[in-house]
């Protein structure tokens, strides 16, 4: 389970989150949705880890443990994980050499064995097959000349090896095209389970189809301001975000 | 206080004086001689000089060391399946090298004999090449050139095993080393050639070193020039020359693992059409390391090809130069051109200096050039640390992703392990001050 309490978050000058609050129960599948420049994304770094925002005040617990004192590879240890938006290509490092880095270190993290090449290869090998990956392309550098679709997919295999308790997916449907959404998509179903809960940011109701999410909130000025079933997506698509954004403007 | 006047001798150029004394008499009287009075007339390089402008050599070498006389020797095993030739300290040793285990089609000679024997032909290919001939250094080291091998390979002849020429640094005292190694390589012919530079032993050694090739029409050359590290003191020079008839290709990579003062110079010459060179090197430097890669790419002749691609890694307060120069002849048209370094600063104070230059004679030609240098990208860096490594983890993935790019393209597999295995190494002492 994460809670977010409180989340107060500045880049210098700047306040963007105000005060967040949000609980993603195990199992849950919650949407956050919500207009360009509102936040979502630096929740989504601030949970993960990343350098350059300023936590002035609250709390993200998981499983009652705040994290914000973690080092990102120490969440990503303990089960938090982000889909990014737009993954980043990295030359010259092969994208099996990485998947399996990224395994064997968040293993010695957790004080576990890490894998040997063969039981690694045969995880990957199923991993990558459920996903429509072909293995000739783990070979490559990763990322490097991927389409956009193939990217989000290499970032669903990162995550369906990884097993996180938390997968956080920014804005996973910018730049998919139909086919690729549903294939993301089922890649995510396929990682439902009860022990495991996620929060999906996105702009547009379109993603939730294939997604459905257990809970919807809207968030504007830096927090969540209404929260809501399936429906209230449906609800958004229809009225847009101006009830939101023109309530504290 | 004293000031000296920049045309005053310094204590090392006269200190050459009598190097050039006990060598004058050890073959190719007229060359050396001409070689001594070309480099007295310009003396050594400094930042004056445009091709030095970053490597001050004559601040650097202040005192001159000694030549060394042949001693005992331990070699560490060779790599397998090569054939090892030795020139320690300058001389060249047959005894320590694997002679016999020299391929057919391959004629040896150390080039003290061939001095000796003022073999015309091929002290005509060990003269200055044209576009080598303005630098004080190869005049320097035609003037006292001790040992080295001249190796032949016959027409049409595909050398199976890789040489390596051996360039070995006893150590324990700082000694001057003047080699001349030469590779004529006839037509049609394919061989592979490493010049590995080795200490035994950390040592301010001074050595001058240059490898000339010369290869025939149609001919292929793979050759890896790797430098080892050494002491700070030490101050190495190696000067590349290449004149590559039509058709021929070089294709070259270069390691260069720190080490006091490293100047690699390559003179690529394009002397007949359809010819290519390629150029690959990484330079992987901390502590107070200075490696200067400084190279003229000449395009003598129509339809010819060259690729240059220069990755430097700078850490501690090391310093990294990249000068290239591509110059295209008039008539060298339909030259295609590129040339490319990169270099990404691992500490505040490390410094790069990047010069790449075109010159262009000619109206129907490709050429391009691009030079960059920064730190490890942030975003890369965040993807890796929120998958789960630990950021000197990540640091270390990135910076080999970096250097093994070019590694890569190394056309041995045993040699492209041996480079991601010096990198992993050079990684794992990058905590403690290296």
């Amino acid at each position: 389970m994460i809670e977010i309490k409180n989340l107060h978050v500045s880049i210098g000058e700047r306040k963007i989150l105000d005060g967040l609050n949000l609980t993603v129960k195990d199992g849950e599948v919650a949407a956050i949705m919500g207009p360009n420049g509102t936040g979502k994304s630096t929740l989504s770094y601030v949970i993960s880890g990343r350098d350059g925002y300023d936590v002035t005040e609250g709390e993200v617990l998981l499983d009652g443990e705040n994290i914000l004192g973690l080092e990102p590879h120490e969440r990503a240890a303990k089960g938090v994980f982000l889909a990014f938006q737009y993954p980043v290509e990295i030359p010259g490092v092969a994208t099996m050499t990485f998947l399996k880095a990224a395994v064997n270190a968040q293993r010695r993290s957790r004080g576990e064995e890490e894998l040997q090449t063969p039981d690694f290869m045969k995880m990957v090998r199923e991993a990558s097959t459920k996903l429509g990956i072909n293995m000739d392309m783990l070979k490559r550098a990763l990322n490097v000349g991927f389409s956009g679709g193939e990217k989000k997919r290499m970032d669903i295999l990162q995550m369906s090896l990884l097993q996180p308790k938390f997968g956080i997916l920014d804005e996973t449907d910018s730049g998919l095209d139909i086919d690729a959404l549903r294939i993301v998509s089922e890649g995510v179903n396929a990682l439902r389970s009860p022990n495991r809960s996620f929060l999906v940011i996105t702009h547009y109701q379109r993603l939730l189809d294939y997604i459905k999410p257990d809970t919807v909130h809207v968030m504007a000025q830096g927090k969540i301001q209404k929260t809501g079933g399936p429906e209230l997506a449906l609800e958004l698509e229809k009225s847009g975000y101006r009830d939101y954004v023109g309530e504290a403007a | 206080m004293t000031v000296q006047a920049i045309d005053k001798k310094s204590e090392a150029e006269t200190a050459f004086a009598g190097a050039f004394e006990a060598m004058k008499g050890k073959g190719a009287p007229a060359l050396r001689q001409a070689s001594w009075e070309f480099f007295t007339r310009k003396g050594l390089p400094t930042r004056r000089v445009e091709a030095w402008h970053y490597t001050d050599l004559r601040a650097s070498l202040r005192i001159v060391a000694p030549l060394g006389a042949p001693g005992a020797i331990t070699l560490p095993p060779a790599m397998e399946g090569r054939v090892r030739l030795v020139i320690a300290d300058g001389a060249f040793r047959p005894e320590l090298s694997d002679v016999a285990a020299l391929p057919a089609g391959v004629g040896l000679a150390s080039l003290a004999d061939v001095l000796a024997k003022e073999d015309a032909a091929a002290l005509t290919a060990l003269g200055l090449p044209e576009n080598a001939g303005a630098d004080a250094v190869v005049a320097l080291n035609a003037a006292l050139m001790q040992d080295g091998v001249v190796l032949r390979v016959a027409p049409a002849t595909e050398v199976a095993k890789t040489i390596e020429i051996l360039l070995l640094s006893t150590g324990g005292e700082a000694l001057s080393s003047f080699t001349r190694s030469l590779v004529v390589v006839g037509d049609g012919a394919k061989a592979k050639i490493v010049e590995t530079s080795l200490a035994l032993a950390p040592s301010g050694a001074q050595e001058n070193h240059v490898l000339a090739f010369a290869i025939g029409a149609g001919a292929e050359v793979e050759h890896i020039a790797d430098i080892g590290p050494q002491s700070e003191a030490a101050i190495r020079l190696f000067s590349l020359l290449v004149t590559a008839q039509a058709k021929a290709s070089f294709k070259s990579f270069g390691f260069i693992g720190g080490g006091g003062l490293v100047r690699r110079q390559i003179f690529a010459r394009l002397a007949g059409e359809d010819a290519s060179v390629s150029l690959d090197g990484i330079s992987l430097l901390g502590r107070k390391d200075h490696a200067d890669t400084t190279l003229v790419v000449e395009h003598a002749a129509a339809n010819c090809k060259s690729r240059e691609r220069f990755r430097n890694v700078l850490d501690g307060q090391s310093t990294g130069v990249f000068q290239g120069k591509v110059v295209v002849r008039p008539g060298a048209q339909k030259t295609d051109g590129s040339m490319q370094s990169r270099a990404l600063l691992l500490s505040e104070n490390a410094t790069m200096n990047n010069k790449p230059e075109l010159e262009i004679f000619a109206d129907d030609v490709v050429c391009g050039h691009g030079a960059t240098c920064g730190r490890l990208d942030a975003d890369q860096l965040f993807y890796l640390v929120a998958r789960g490594l630990p950021k000197h983890e990540a640091e270390a993935l990135l910076i080999e992703g970096f250097a093994g790019e070019i590694v890569e393209a190394i056309g041995e597999e045993a040699a492209r392990d041996v480079y991601f295995e010096r990198i992993r190494s050079w990684l794992g002492n990058r905590g403690d001050g290296k």
